[in-house]
């Protein structure tokens, strides 16, 4: 019974704390090995434009809304004393800056840190309906039936359909017929809109995305077009050069439809230009970025929401649990003995700061004198908290002792004694000598060479980054400590030393 | 090493893990211990009880009240000190005379009145207590052991520690002391453990620094063969401590004084597991056995009884 409750319990305890590190490795992108970086886009589009004289001036500008296959971590908009909204429905977003008077030339930025995540948004838009045939000028109409009849001869289906229309719109020798058409087009409209604008009269239901490509160092560069065809399931897009079909990588979809459009109000020299940059960021910046973008709570309450140094208290203290196992597996499956229980635990922590060869040598040093000193104490006859008192008061002259002489020759490592817990250093003190009276040098040092062993495994193991990370990121990984603990609670087997113990009833 | 451990696990050797899981957490509760880890309040229990113990002198609580020990002492010629809440044999000092004005120690020196104090006052401020809480020192009767152990010790007193488990004695030994061991009776300090065959008491083996050896390594007389005196009794005397203290995983340690017979010298929580070495058999079986049955007689005498004949069929 207590055995399965003892089951059920690490299993439970396993699964939390498994469960909830795979929640934030999976969904939210934490990374499981430390100073992971990825790499984001830095996006700038820049919109310059010379102000009217007495008017006021309106721009907007159509902003990426949550491009398939792209995270947008950050935004900020630039613009000297101009009011500023976004505004978001169906259509799509769109950022409107205003100003009641403004002189001269005028510089207005938006900067977006995009991020690509592999999950592509699936296409939840409903079904469009077919849109009315337009009202062709007249003298394009013929030309126009005429054009989409060819295509339908030479096509099976909506998509290749509509490929067709484009691949004759783009034909290097076109029709005769055609070349009024395209010019048209090519003087009133964009080639993606003058598309959909043909295929509405087949009621083929077509749609104008703009998208910007994401190269490293690119400037001045404009959002390219793409048309898309409804083939009754889901959007298909398509080149408007040569009707290939799919988005080429790194394209960033900027604005679907063309409800919201840029526009200057009140400007002339308008220009609009966007530039990319490739750029490497934590990793554990852009999940949590991205964690607050999802909604997801998590983030909110992990140590990262603490400020800097107690994060970095956090990080040591994280560590803690894990010095104590290797207490727990040394002390109960190895055997070694030790001073005190966690003693080995806050040795180990000190190294941390002196570096593991310096920390076993001033350690070994100022242990050594205080045993000495100590050992000219016993014959005072002091009571015992006196006696500790006065071991003390000897330990932390021999530090500053040690600090000094050491910063005299140079050493500066040697400066890192102060960092010793000096009580933990009296008791490992008394406690030996005791050992030593009692049983003597030779288990004195037994269990003061087993404390150092602990200890110096302890720090080997406490400073392992990938695990310091790893506990950090995901302090719940600590509860499958615990569980790991809680089963070696139970464990009822011999230590390795009781091998050696008992070896002789092994013999019979 | 695979082999090793499977071998102890054949030999039913308990390791210190396992003592303690299935053994100490399972039987011994928390709250009990005081009982034992208090050796003033042991006695006084067993006195209560009509447990045969070394009688007690007096005991000094305090540091004001060390000035009280030559009156405690002045119409004993000799006497052992040693703390309430000691463990492992430590800060036990054994005065066997006087010359002239001097206490003699047990190894020989001498020791004066004001030594004596500062060792009284190092008990008092907790230097041999567990986790060094402030401590009493008990002053008592020093046992003239039986001149059979005399051949084989070497200074100090020998003594018979018995596991005693829900009751039923499942082993025993005597912890010869040596000069190694300074005149204390713990293995792990070097005294001699032999194991005691429970159905007769004679003595079946010794272990002494791990090694089985067969004479005293300091007087050098034969150790095996010797026959406990007043075995039953001592056995009973055992068991009874079971129902003294309510510890179901109990070491009892007895000394055989040579006028007064067994006497409970102290109870232990958490014994060793050497004495499964010195028995050179390990106790896995008759442990488990005992945790197996569902009653256990109610009379001491009964449980020692019970124990040698269960463990009779097995030798």
């Amino acid at each position: 019974m207590r055995q399965l409750h003892l089951l059920f319990l690490t299993l439970l305890l396993c699964a939390i704390g498994l469960g909830l590190a795979a929640y934030k490795v999976d969904t939210l992108g934490l990374p499981l090995t430390a100073s992971a970086q990825t790499e984001v886009w830095n996006v700038e589009a820049r919109i310059s434009f010379k102000a009217k004289p007495d008017s006021g001036v309106k721009v907007s500008l159509p902003l990426p809304f949550n491009p398939s296959g792209y995270t947008v971590l950050n935004e900020d908009f630039v613009g000297a004393n101009y009011g500023l909204a976004t505004e978001q429905d169906e259509g799509g977003r769109v950022a409107l800056w205003a100003k009641r008077r403004a002189q001269g030339k005028q510089l207005l930025f938006y900067r977006a840190v995009i991020f690509e995540n592999e999950e592509k948004i699936a296409d939840s838009s409903k079904i469009p309906s077919y849109p009315a045939v337009p009202d062709y000028p007249e003298h394009f109409l013929p030309v126009i039936q005429g054009l989409l009849d060819k295509s339908r001869q030479q096509s099976a289906d909506t998509l290749s359909f509509a490929q067709q229309v484009i691949q004759q719109l783009n034909a290097t020798a076109p029709a005769p017929e055609l070349k009024l058409l395209i010019e048209h087009i090519n003087t009133s409209k964009n080639l993606a809109k003058g598309i959909s604008w043909i295929l509405a009269g087949a009621r083929v239901p077509a749609r104008v995305i703009q998208g910007l490509r994401l190269h490293d160092g690119k400037r001045y560069s404009e959002l390219e077009a793409w048309v898309q065809v409804h083939d009754g399931k889901q959007w298909r897009t398509l080149n408007t050069k040569d009707g290939q079909e799919g988005l080429p990588t790194n394209f960033v979809i900027w604005q679907i439809g063309d409800q919201k459009t840029f526009s200057v109000e009140g400007g002339t020299e308008i220009s609009l230009q966007f530039s990319v940059a490739k750029a490497l960021r934590e990793l554990v910046d852009v999940a949590e970025s991205r964690a607050i973008l999802k909604g997801s709570r998590i983030m909110e309450f992990s140590l990262y929401s603490l400020p800097v140094q107690t994060q970095n208290v956090y990080k040591v203290l994280l560590m803690i649990p894990l010095g104590a196992f290797v207490v727990v597996l040394m002390r109960n499956l190895i055997g070694v003995k030790t001073f005190g229980t966690f003693m080995p635990v806050l040795i180990a922590l000190a190294f941390r700061e002196t570096e593991l060869v310096w920390g076993l040598a001033l350690f070994c040093l100022i242990v050594g004198l205080g045993l000495l000193l100590r050992a000219y104490v016993e014959q005072l006859k002091l009571l015992l908290i006196p006696r500790l008192a006065s071991v003390l008061t000897m330990v932390v002259l021999l530090m500053a002792g040690t600090s000094v002489v050491m910063h005299k020759l140079g050493l500066e490592m040697g400066l890192s004694v102060a960092l010793f817990p000096m009580v933990i250093m009296t008791m490992t003190i008394e406690r030996m000598s005791l050992t030593w009276e009692e049983a003597g040098p030779v288990e004195a040092f037994k269990q003061g060479a087993g404390s150092l062993l602990v200890a110096t495994i302890g720090y080997l193991v406490m400073n392992i980054d990938e695990l310091q990370h790893l506990l950090f990121v995901f302090p719940e990984l600590l509860l499958v400590v615990l569980a790991v603990t809680i089963l070696f609670g139970r464990y009822s087997g011999y230590r390795l030393t009781e091998l050696w113990r008992f070896r002789a009833l092994a013999k019979r | 090493m695979f082999s090793t451990w499977l071998n102890l696990k054949r030999a039913g050797v308990i390791g210190m893990n396992r003592r303690n899981a299935d053994f100490i957490l399972r039987y011994n509760e928390r709250s009990l211990y005081p009982l034992v880890d208090d050796k003033l309040r042991t006695k006084q229990l067993a006195i209560a009880a009509g447990i045969a113990v070394p009688q007690l002198y007096g005991v000094i609580e305090i540091e004001h009240d060390i000035v009280n020990l030559p009156g405690i002492v002045k119409d004993y010629k000799d006497f052992v000190i040693k703390p309430a809440h000691g463990s492992g044999g430590n800060g036990i000092a054994v005065i066997i005379g006087r010359i002239n004005e001097r206490f003699q120690y047990n190894n020989g020196s001498l020791l004066t009145e004001e030594e004596l104090e500062y060792h009284i006052s190092n008990i008092l401020s907790g230097m041999y207590s567990l986790g060094g809480q402030p401590d009493q020192a008990l002053i008592e009767y020093r046992v003239k052991f039986d001149p059979l152990f005399e051949s084989v010790s070497y200074r100090g007193v020998p003594d018979i520690r018995t596991i005693v488990f829900r009751g039923v004695p499942v082993a025993s030994m005597v912890r010869l002391p040596t000069r190694l061991s300074d005149g204390k009776a713990n293995l792990h300090q070097g005294a001699v453990g032999a194991g005691i065959d429970l159905t007769s008491g004679v003595t079946t083996r010794a272990v002494w620094q791990n090694r089985p050896i067969d004479i005293h390594p300091d007087t050098g007389s034969a150790i095996s063969g010797l026959t406990i005196p007043h075995w039953n009794k001592l056995l009973t005397l055992a068991a009874q401590c079971y129902e003294l203290v309510g510890l179901g995983y109990l070491g009892v340690d007895v000394v055989l004084d040579h006028e007064l017979g067994p006497l409970v010298l102290e109870l232990n929580a958490r014994p060793g597991l050497s004495i499964q070495i010195a028995n050179g058999k390990g106790m896995e079986k008759r442990l488990e056995y005992i945790d197996r049955l569902s009653e256990i007689p109610e009379k001491a005498q009964d449980r020692a009884a019970l124990a040698q004949s269960l463990f009779k069929a097995e030798n």
